[in-house]
C-alpha cells in the first residue's frame, strides 16, 4: 500500500539530490537544472497532499510553482548567457569580483 | 493510493534521472537526464490524480524549459571546459552537508511514520473530489416577453475543468499577477540576453 509518506519521502530525496547538485557543481547550467529538481520536489509534495486531503488547492499552487519555474529558467539562462559574454566561461568560480 | 508497482517504477526513474543530472560531466547529458526525471514526475502526477498538471508538466518543462536549456547549452561553448574539474572545490564539505540533511529530514520522516503513524495517515480522500466541482451560474431566459434570470447549480466533471474553475474563480488575482510576472520575466530575459556588456577584464 503506497501512502502519502512514500511520496513525501521521494519528494525529499529529490530535494536532497537537487541541493547536492547546487552545492557541488561548478557549471552554472547544471546548478540551474538542480534548482529545477528542487522546484519539482516541492510540486510533488503539494500534489501528494492534495491527493491525500482531496483538496484541489494543492494542484493550483503547483500551477503557480510551474509558472515561477518557467520565469526563473528564462531569467537564469539569460543571466548565464550575459555572463558568458562577459567572462567567456559558465564556471561559478569565474564570478569572483566580490572576493576579498 | 495507487498500485505499488507504478509508484516504485516511476520513483526509480525520477531518482535515476535526478542522480544523472548531478553526476554527469557534460551539461547536455545532464539536460537529457533532467528530461527523463520530468517525465517520471509527470507519470507520478497521474498516479496522484492530477492529470491536468501532468500534461502541464510535460508541455512546460519538457517542451519549454528543456528547449531553453538546450539552446543555452549550444550557445555557450562547453567543449572548452571539458578538461576542467566539474566538481566544486568545496564538494567534500557540500556532500557532507547534503548527507546530514538527508539523515536529519529523512530520519524525521521515517521516525514520524513509525511513531505517530503517518504511514496509516488514514485512507486518502475520495479521488472524485479532485475531478468534480460545483459551479453556480445564472441562466437567462425569456418567458412571455419577460427576462427571467435563475441561478443554476451544477456539477462539472474532469480534473482539467475542476482546476480551470478554481483557477479562474478562486485564484483570479494570483493568475493575473502570474501573467504580469511572466511578462516581466520575458522582457528581462530579452534585455539581459541582447545587450552586449563591457568586458570587465
Amino acid at each position: 500500500m503506497i501512502s502519502v509518506t512514500h511520496y513525501v519521502a521521494l519528494s525529499f530525496l529529490l530535494f536532497a539530490i537537487g541541493v547536492t547538485g547546487v552545492l557541488i557543481r561548478r557549471n552554472l547550467l547544471t546548478v540551474l537544472m538542480s534548482i529545477e529538481l528542487i522546484l519539482n520536489a516541492a510540486n510533488l509534495n503539494l500534489i501528494a497532499f492534495s491527493r491525500q486531503l482531496g483538496d484541489l488547492n494543492g494542484q493550483l499552487f503547483a500551477v503557480f510553482v510551474i509558472t515561477l519555474a518557467a520565469g526563473e529558467a528564462a531569467i537564469g539562462l539569460a543571466i548565464i548567457i550575459s555572463l558568458y559574454r562577459l567572462k567567456n566561461s559558465v564556471n561559478l568560480d569565474a564570478v569572483s569580483e566580490l572576493k576579498g | 493510493m495507487t498500485a505499488p508497482f507504478f509508484f516504485w517504477f516511476f520513483a526509480a526513474i525520477v531518482v535515476f534521472g535526478a542522480v544523472g543530472v548531478v553526476a554527469m560531466r557534460q551539461p547536455v547529458h545532464s539536460a537529457l537526464f533532467l528530461l527523463l526525471s520530468f517525465f517520471g514526475i509527470a507519470a507520478l502526477f497521474v498516479t496522484l490524480r492530477a492529470e491536468f498538471l501532468a500534461a502541464v508538466q510535460i508541455l512546460v518543462y519538457a517542451g519549454g524549459i528543456m528547449v531553453l536549456f538546450l539552446f543555452t547549452i549550444m550557445l555557450v561553448n562547453i567543449r572548452k571546459t571539458a578538461g576542467e574539474p566539474f566538481l566544486h572545490r568545496q564538494a567534500g564539505g557540500a556532500l557532507l552537508v547534503a548527507f546530514l540533511l538527508l539523515a536529519v529530514v529523512g530520519g524525521t520522516i521515517v521516525a514520524s511514520s513509525r511513531t505517530s503513524g503517518l504511514a496509516d495517515a488514514g485512507q486518502p480522500a475520495d479521488p472524485a473530489k479532485l475531478s468534480t466541482t460545483t459551479i453556480t451560474r445564472t441562466v437567462t431566459e425569456t418567458v412571455d416577453g419577460k427576462v427571467v434570470k435563475t441561478p443554476v447549480t451544477e456539477q462539472v466533471a474532469g480534473n482539467s475543468q475542476a482546476v480551470a474553475w478554481s483557477l479562474y474563480r478562486d485564484y483570479l488575482l494570483p493568475f493575473e499577477v502570474a501573467s504580469v510576472f511572466l511578462l516581466v520575466a520575458m522582457i528581462g530575459a530579452v534585455v539581459l540576453g541582447k545587450r552586449t556588456m563591457e568586458r570587465v577584464d
